[in-house]
C-alpha cells in the first residue's frame, strides 16, 4: 500500500480537465458587460417622457414608424423574390455560367447600402450621366419628361434590396442543397412535376431557412442609417440621430431606440423560431448529387437574366462608377491624409476584431467546458448584438459612459480640484466596445463552429496517448481552430470597416474612418471625391464574400470537410 | 499469467446513484476481455474509469499491481499508459495518418518513431498510406488507424469503446476478427465494450455481461450461452425461451416436453417449480415423438429455418431446423428435446 501510494505521489489530486466554475463566471461577466447598452435602452422605457418625446409623438413619430414599416415591407418582398429565385436556379437547374453565379450572386454583400445609394444618385439624378444622355438624345429640357426619383422611399427600397438579397440567397441556397434528393425524388414518383416539386416539397422544407435569411435582411434594413439619411427619409435611425444631435435630448433618443427595439425583438423571435424549426426540417442523411434540370431556350435566357441582373445592378454598375470616380480624383487618395484615414480604419478594426475574437474564444470554451443553462444563456445574450442597430447600441453606450465620466469628473473636481474630462465617452474605448457588442455574434458563430469540429473524444484520445491538458490545447485544438479564428478575425474586421452609424455617434472628435469620410463627402455632394474611400471599403468587403463562398462549397453535404 | 488489470469492487456514481456497482473483474496479460450489455448499463462508464476519465466512488483499480484509481484519487489518463480506441475513432483531422499514429510515441528518436509507424502500418495492412489524411479514407481504414494509433506507444492495456458500431453490420464481425488477429499478434491485453454479442463472441476471450451496473457473469462465450448463471444472461445471450417445469429429483425435471435429465442445482428441492432454458437448437423434429407443437411463425434463414412453436399449454418455444424441414404455418410437428445439459432457474 505504501509503495502504491508513493507511485501516485503528488500527481493525482487534480480531478479532471474541467475546472470549477471559473469559466461560468467569466462567461457571465462578459455577457453582462456586453448587454449593458441594451439594458440601458430598455431601462428608458420606464423613464417618464420628456417634453421632446411628447413633441416627437405629436409630429414625426408616426412618420418614423410608417416609413420604417414600408421600407421593411418593400425590402422584404424584394429580397425574397431575388434571393429565393436565384438560389433555386443555381442549386437545382443547369444553365451556362451557373458555377460562376453561385459565388458572384454574393458580391453585392460587399457593397454597403449608403455607398450604393449615393453611387446611384450620382448616376441617376438630374445632372447625372443617364439623364444628361436622355436630354442630349431627345433635346428635352428640365420638366419635359418623367424620370423616377431615386431619392425616395422606393429608391431606398431598391438600393437596400440590391445589397441585402444575398442574405436570403445564402440561406435558402444552403437549405436547397441540404435537402435530401430522396424527398424530391419521392415527390416525382408520386406524380409531381418539377415545378410542383419545388412548390410543394422544396419550398416548404426550405421555409425556415428562408425566413431566417429574411429576418437578417430586415434587421439590416432597420439598422440602416446611411441610405435613408442620404435620401432624406425620416425613419427610426435618422430620428434617433436628429433627436440626439439636433434636439440634444439623449433621453428621448433612447426612448425612440427602445421603441425601435420592439421591432428588433419581433425579428429576433421570428429568426429564433424559424431556426428552431429548421432542425425538424432535416430530411434523411443520405445525399446524392442533385440531378439538375437542364434549361433550354427561353427558360435558359430567363435564368441567365434573373441571375445576371442582381449582380450587375448590385455590384458591377456601382463599383464601375466608383472606380471611374476614383480614377478622376487621384488627388483624394494619392496623398498622405488618405493613408492616415486607412490607418485609422484598419488599426481600429483590427483592435476591435482581436478583442471580439478573444472574447468569443473565452465564451465558446466556457460553453464547451461548463455547458449549463447559465453559460448557454450567457453566450446567447452576448451574441444578441447582431440584431441591434448600431444607432441603438451607440446611444446605449453613450448614456452610461457619459454618466461615469461626469461622476468621476465632478468627484475629482470637488475633492482635488482637477477636471478629468472625458475618460470613456468620445474615446476609442467607447467605439471598440460598441463594435464588440455589435459584432461579437459574427466571431462567436465562427469560433463555435470551429470548436464543434473538435469532438470531445479527440480530447480523450490525446489524453490517453499521454498528452496533458495543456498539450492537448496546443497540439490538437490550436491547429484545428486556426482556420476558424482567422476567418472570425477577417469577418469582424470587415464588418467594422463598413460600420457607419455607431462610428458617427461614438468617434472621438476629429477622428475619421474610411466609412465616415466616404459618407461625409457624399453628404456634401462631393460624390466623386468620396469614391476612393468607398472603393477601399468595397474591396475589403469582397474578402468575406470569398470566405463565405469557399466555406459553402466545402461544407456541401456528402463532402467531408478537411480541417 | 499475471494479473494485469484488477477491478476491485469498483463503483462509479454521480450524486449518490451508482452507474457501476461493485464490479470486480481481473484481466490477465494477453487476454482480450469484453464488457457486454445493453445501452445504458454502465459498461462505457466502467471503461472510461479504467482509462482515467471518470473518477470512481468506491473500490480500487490496479494496473500491473499499481493502484491507479481509488475514491478521491484518479491518476490522469495521460499517465496511465492505457490505449483507447473511440467509437467515432477521434482521429486528428489536421494530422496525416503517420502523424496520427506517431502522436503518442514519446522519448524516442525520429528514426525509431518512423520505424514504429511503418511497422504498425504494415501490421494493419495499410503500407503506403502514411501521408494520407484521415478524411480521405474509408471507415474501416480509419478504424484500423485508430487501433494502430492507440497501440503505437505500447500501452499496458488497450481499451476499445464500441469501435465497430459505426461500421456496416455485414463488415462488423470481419473487422472484429481482423483487429483481434492484430492484437493477438502483438500480444496486447485489451478490453472491448459492446452491445453486440456477435462482435463480443468474435473478438473476446472472456466476456462480462453487465446489467444495470453489475457484472452478472464473467465467462467464456461458450459458457455464457450454454451455462448462463442468471436469467438476464440467459435471455440476453442468444435466443431461448423458458419452459415451466417441476423438479422431480437431483437430476430430473418434469416438463411439458417430457422428463429432462441433468444436474439440478442444490437450491432446487424436489417439487419446486422451475424454468428450464430451451435454446432453439435444443428442440428437434422427431417423427417418433408424441409431443406436438403448432407452427405459429417461421423464418427462412438460408441454411436453416427458425420456427416459433406453440405447445399444448400455450407455451411458445423456438426451434431451429436444417432448411429442408419445411413445415407450413399451422402444421403440428412432433418434437423431441436434444439436451446435453440442463439450465434451470427457480421460479
Amino acid at each position: 500500500m505504501r509503495s502504491a501510494l508513493a507511485t501516485l505521489g503528488g500527481t493525482l489530486p487534480r480531478p479532471r480537465w474541467r475546472r470549477p466554475e471559473g469559466w461560468t463566471i467569466v462567461t457571465l461577466l462578459i455577457a453582462g458587460v456586453l448587454s449593458l447598452p441594451i439594458l440601458v435602452i430598455f431601462a428608458h422605457v420606464f423613464v417618464p417622457a420628456s417634453e421632446v418625446w411628447l413633441h416627437l409623438r405629436q409630429t414625426v413619430l408616426q412618420d418614423y414608424v410608417v416609413n420604417s414599416l414600408i421600407l421593411m415591407l418593400g425590402v422584404g418582398v424584394g429580397v425574397l423574390l431575388i434571393g429565393v429565385s436565384t438560389a433555386w436556379l443555381v442549386s437545382m437547374c443547369d444553365f451556362p455560367g451557373r458555377r460562376a453565379f453561385e459565388w458572384a450572386l454574393l458580391l453585392p454583400l460587399a457593397m454597403p447600402g449608403y455607398i450604393i445609394a449615393y453611387t446611384y444618385t450620382g448616376m441617376l439624378d438630374f445632372a447625372g450621366p443617364v439623364q444628361t444622355q436622355i436630354r442630349d438624345l431627345t433635346g428635352w429640357g428640365y420638366g419635359d419628361y418623367w424620370f423616377p426619383e431615386i431619392r425616395s422611399l422606393s429608391g431606398a427600397i431598391a438600393m437596400l434590396t440590391l445589397v441585402l438579397y444575398p442574405y436570403v440567397y445564402l440561406l435558402s441556397r444552403a437549405a436547397f442543397l441540404e435537402q435530401s434528393i430522396c424527398v424530391l425524388e419521392v415527390s416525382r414518383t408520386l406524380g409531381s412535376s418539377p415545378w410542383a416539386g419545388f412548390r410543394r416539397v422544396a419550398l416548404p422544407l426550405a421555409r425556415p431557412a428562408i425566413i431566417t435569411g429574411l429576418s437578417l435582411a430586415l434587421m439590416e434594413t432597420l439598422a440602416d442609417y446611411g441610405t435613408v439619411q442620404y435620401f432624406g427619409i425620416p425613419t427610426f435611425t435618422t430620428g434617433i440621430f436628429r433627436t440626439w444631435f439636433g434636439m440634444a435630448d439623449p433621453g428621448a433618443a433612447a426612448q425612440l431606440a427602445a421603441l425601435m427595439m420592439t421591432f428588433v425583438l419581433v425579428l429576433i423571435v421570428l429568426e429564433r423560431y424559424s431556426r428552431r424549426r429548421a432542425r425538424f426540417h432535416h430530411t434523411s442523411a443520405r445525399y446524392s448529387r442533385l440531378p439538375r434540370y437542364r434549361l433550354k431556350g427561353w427558360a435558359r435566357t430567363g435564368a441567365l437574366v434573373a441571375c445576371l441582373l442582381p449582380i450587375v445592378l448590385g455590384f458591377v454598375v456601382p463599383s464601375s462608377q466608383l472606380t471611374q470616380w476614383a480614377m478622376k480624383t487621384t488627388h483624394m487618395w494619392l496623398q498622405p491624409q488618405f493613408l492616415g484615414l486607412v490607418w485609422n480604419s484598419v488599426s481600429l478594426a483590427a483592435i476591435a476584431a482581436v478583442l471580439a475574437v478573444f472574447l468569443s474564444l473565452i465564451m465558446a470554451y466556457g460553453k464547451r467546458l461548463e455547458s449549463s443553462r447559465t453559460t448557454n444563456a450567457a453566450v446567447r445574450i452576448a451574441g444578441m448584438g447582431y440584431a441591434i442597430p448600431g444607432t441603438v447600441i451607440a446611444v446605449g453606450i453613450m448614456l452610461p459612459f457619459a454618466w461615469v465620466d461626469n461622476t468621476i469628473d465632478s468627484f475629482m473636481r470637488d475633492t482635488f480640484g482637477i477636471s478629468t474630462g472625458l475618460l470613456l465617452s468620445g474615446t476609442l474605448v467607447a467605439l471598440v466596445f460598441a463594435y464588440c457588442v455589435r459584432f461579437l455574434a459574427v466571431s462567436l458563430n465562427t469560433v463555435e463552429a470551429g470548436l464543434g469540429k473538435i469532438k470531445p473524444s479527440m480530447d480523450d484520445a490525446a489524453r490517453s496517448l499521454g498528452s496533458a491538458p495543456r498539450t492537448v490545447l496546443w497540439h490538437v485544438h490550436m491547429p484545428i481552430m486556426r482556420g476558424s479564428i482567422l476567418t472570425a478575425l477577417l469577418l469582424v474586421f470587415v464588418d467594422i470597416l463598413k460600420e457607419l452609424p455607431a462610428t458617427l455617434i461614438l468617434r472621438p472628435f476629429n477622428f475619421n474612418t474610411l466609412a465616415v469620410r466616404a459618407f461625409e463627402l457624399a453628404s456634401d455632394e462631393r460624390l466623386a471625391d468620396s469614391a476612393s474611400a468607398a472603393m477601399a471599403i468595397v474591396l475589403a468587403g469582397i474578402i468575406p464574400v470569398i470566405l463565405i463562398s469557399r466555406t459553402i462549397s466545402r461544407s456541401r453535404p456528402g463532402h467531408d470537410t478537411p480541417a | 499469467m499475471t494479473r494485469l488489470l484488477e477491478i476491485d469492487h469498483v463503483s462509479v456514481g454521480y450524486d449518490g446513484t451508482d452507474v457501476v456497482h461493485e464490479v470486480t473483474l481481473t484481466l490477465n496479460t494477453g487476454v482480450i476481455g469484453c464488457l457486454l450489455g445493453p445501452s445504458g448499463c454502465g459498461k462505457t462508464t466502467l471503461l472510461r474509469s479504467i482509462a482515467g476519465f471518470e473518477p470512481i466512488s468506491d473500490g480500487r483499480i490496479r494496473l500491473e499491481g499499481q493502484e491507479v484509481s481509488r475514491p478521491g484519487r484518479t491518476q490522469p489518463p495521460e499517465r496511465r499508459q492505457v490505449g483507447m480506441v473511440f467509437q467515432d475513432f477521434a482521429l486528428f483531422p489536421h494530422l496525416t495518418v503517420a502523424e496520427n499514429i506517431a502522436f503518442g510515441i514519446r522519448g524516442q528518436s525520429a528514426r525509431q518513431r518512423r520505424r514504429r509507424v511503418t511497422e504498425l502500418l504494415s501490421l494493419i495492412s495499410m503500407d503506403g498510406y502514411g501521408e494520407a489524411y484521415p478524411h480521405a479514407l474509408s471507415g474501416g481504414q480509419q478504424q484500423r488507424i485508430a487501433v494502430a494509433r492507440a497501440m503505437a506507444p505500447r500501452p499496458r492495456v488497450l481499451l476499445l469503446d464500441e469501435p465497430f458500431s459505426n461500421m456496416d453490420v455485414e463488415l462488423r464481425e470481419g473487422l472484429a476478427r481482423e483487429v483481434r488477429a492484430i492484437l493477438k499478434q502483438e500480444e496486447i491485453t485489451a478490453m472491448l465494450v459492446t452491445h453486440d454479442q456477435n462482435e463480443a463472441f468474435a473478438f473476446a476471450d472472456r466476456i462480462a455481461v453487465i446489467h444495470a451496473g453489475r457484472v452478472l457473469q464473467w465467462d467464456t462465450a461458450y459458457n455464457l450461452y450454454h451455462r448462463p448463471r442468471d436469467r438476464f444472461v440467459a435471455d440476453f445471450i442468444g435466443q431461448g425461451r423458458m419452459l415451466p417445469g417441476q423438479v422431480l429429483s437431483e437430476h430430473e425435471v418434469e416438463t411439458e416436453l417430457g422428463t429432462i435429465t441433468g444436474s439440478v442445482p442444490q437450491n432446487c428441492s424436489p417439487g419446486a417449480p422451475v424454468d428450464v432454458l430451451v435454446r432453439p437448437d435444443d428442440i428437434l423434429p422427431d417423427d417418433d415423438s408424441e409431443i406436438f407443437g403448432e407452427v405459429m411463425d417461421k423464418a427462412f434463414r438460408g441454411a436453416s429455418f427458425l420456427y416459433n412453436l406453440q405447445l399444448g399449454s400455450g407455451t411458445r418455444v423456438l426451434c431451429l431446423t436444417p432448411s429442408h424441414y419445411n413445415f407450413a404455418l399451422g402444421e403440428r410437428i412432433p418434437l423431441k428435446l436434444g439436451f446435453n445439459h440442463l439450465v434451470i432457474f427457480p421460479r
